[in-house]
């Protein structure tokens, strides 16, 4: 706590504001002198040479794979009674000119379906890191509580998420809870075992100045635990958030009810192919766009 | 005071597969209050161990230690550690690492202010008070190492304990942190326990060279007391007949008594 109120309080900031402020002004009268700037054209492919060469770089072999994939797509449909890409797109466009209608439970758009999944995953999710985060600290940080638990994550990881199902069904006797609790549980295992390989790897040195300082456990765990273990934790956090969004689709297929999962399942009995392919973009991007968000929270997290 | 402190027939073996591993054997020394002393062998003799052992971090297997008067039964604030990799938390900035220490030893009994202070106080001493909001990675490895020393003495110790401190710095910076911890040294009129393997070092800060033999069962083989006026100058020591002697006793005693093959 103190680290926060340290950091907004800054000890000695005056130095650096006065050397900026003694930089600054022998640059203001010149800017007022009444001497015509001299202009020199500088051709933009000069000024921006190696940025657009770098821009091309990076953006010309995906456009390229982007192509193919699409030429293959539309060969692979013209032979078979896969829907094609222009038909494909058509109909997104359709679907997306209105995506929050309500016609029924079983007929919604698909920016109801899309936010009842990512609720449920964040449900589910939360509570598994709610609690695997915490479990992995401690097994990370007690051998005993690490032997002890060690068989039984080796036991229940390995298992299929859909397993679950059933004895969610059972406990929870509803479709939704149900479909939660197959996310928890398998979305909670990469957080409890990557947060208690970053305790356990956090570096002797650090702990020797905890030793030599008799700093409480407390000060322990958030001056030198905490932060040692935090890029361990998120990487956690980017596994499971991921394993979470791929059990989603699976899981709404079983359990029904509105979201994308059960959309594809639904569109599958109407026999509308381009909704499903649609469906599949769909669960691509959102989960590209978690995993985005959650490294571009890990970045900030990088000491060296 | 005499035996500030007590170092009495320490003995530190480890169990290996394959037997019992003695490292150190019936070492004693005692230290006087503000007294400099370093330990000086060659790699692997122990040295660190039995600093180690004074810092507490690790429990000797017989004998007794005693800091101060009282027995030591494990690390504890009354002796600030230096270690070799600065061991600063990369995390926190450069006052936020010594306020933890601060904090800890002085949080009780004074507020928030004279802490800060007290951190400022100690980044002066090592002439880093424009780092202060600087991270570890931020600043050099010689300023690194300031930090750590600054971050030792903050807490006031009874002793210092210096563990190679300068070993990973290159030589200038070297020489430029032994003036500055001779300074420091001479203004708190700290006790220092220090190890090191350079010789040149040894003689210049210390008033007593601890001389220990090679392992395994390293014990302590000589003592050089280092009877140099203080201050000392670096450059004015190179003419001085005296401090080459002391340097010659120490390089014979670790090139000729205790030489061993090329490890």
């Amino acid at each position: 706590m103190t680290a926060t109120i340290l950091k907004h309080e800054k000890f000695g900031a005056t130095p650096p504001a006065a050397a900026t402020a003694v930089a600054v002004a022998p640059a203001a009268p010149a800017a007022s002198d009444d001497a015509p700037p001299v202009r020199r054209h500088v051709p933009l492919v000069e000024k921006y040479g190696d940025e657009i060469a770098g821009f091309f770089r990076a953006v010309i072999p995906v456009v390229f794979g982007l192509a193919m994939f699409v030429a293959i797509w539309a060969m692979l449909s013209a032979h078979s009674t896969l829907p094609g890409p222009l038909k494909t797109l058509h109909s997104a466009i359709a679907i997306f000119s209105d995506p929050f209608y309500r016609k029924g439970p079983n007929d919604q758009g698909i920016g109801w379906n899309i936010l009842m999944s990512l609720g449920r995953v964040g449900i589910g999710f939360g509570m598994a890191a709610l609690i695997g985060i915490p479990l992995g600290f401690m097994i990370g940080r007690f051998r005993f509580l690490a032997r002890m638990t060690s068989p039984i994550i080796s036991l229940l990881r390995p298992v299929s998420p859909l397993a679950w199902l059933p004895i969610g069904l059972l406990v929870f006797k509803a479709a939704n809870p149900a479909a939660i609790w197959v996310i928890f549980i398998s979305s909670i295992w990469p957080m409890i075992v990557n947060t208690a390989v970053g305790v356990r790897e956090v570096p002797q040195d650090y702990l020797n100045v905890a030793k030599v300082l008799n700093l409480s456990e407390w000060k322990v765990f958030t001056r030198i635990l905490f932060p040692a273990a935090l890029p361990f934790v998120l990487t956690g956090i980017r596994l499971s958030i991921g394993v979470a969004w791929l059990v989603i689709v699976a899981a709404e297929m079983l359990t029904g009810g509105v979201g994308i999962g059960f959309w594809v399942w639904d569109e599958w009995n109407n026999l509308n192919v381009e909704h499903i392919i649609i469906a599949i973009f769909v669960v691509g991007i959102v989960g590209l766009l978690l995993e985005q968000m959650l490294m571009l929270i890990a970045r900030r997290f990088e000491y060296r | 005071m005499e035996k500030f402190v007590l170092v009495e027939n320490i003995g530190m073996s480890f169990k290996t597969p394959r037997g019992t591993f003695v490292a150190l054997k019936d070492i004693n020394l005692s230290i006087s209050e503000g007294e400099f002393v370093t330990l000086i062998g060659h790699s692997g003799c122990g040295k660190s161990t039995l600093l180690n052992l004074v810092a507490g971090l690790t429990e000797p297997t017989a004998g007794v230690l005693i800091c101060a008067g009282r027995e030591i039964a494990g690390p504890g604030p009354d002796r600030g550690v230096v270690f070799q990799n600065h061991s600063l938390l990369p995390w926190l900035t450069c006052a936020e690492n010594i306020y933890l220490a601060v904090e800890r030893v002085f949080g009780a009994s004074e507020n928030r202010a004279q802490l800060k202070a007290r951190t400022l106080k100690a980044l002066d001493l090592v002439q880093l008070g424009h780092a202060a909001d600087k991270r570890p990675n931020e600043i050099s490895g010689g300023m690194k190492q300031r930090v750590g020393i600054a971050r030792a003495l903050s807490i006031e110790p009874k002793v210092l304990l210096l563990d190679e401190p300068f070993g990973a710095l290159d030589a200038l910076t070297r020489a430029h942190l032994q003036d500055e911890l001779l300074k420091i040294v001479a203004k708190t009129r700290s006790t220092v326990l220090m190890v090191t393997h350079d010789v040149d070092e040894a003689v210049l800060l210390s008033d007593r060279i601890v001389m220990m033999t090679n392992g395994p069962a390293a014990t302590i083989g000589d003592i050089v007391s280092v009877d140099l006026a203080r201050p000392r100058d670096r450059l004015a020591l190179v003419k001085d007949a005296g401090y080459h002697q002391l340097r010659g006793r120490v390089l014979e005693f670790l090139y000729q008594k205790q030489l061993r093959p090329a490890a």
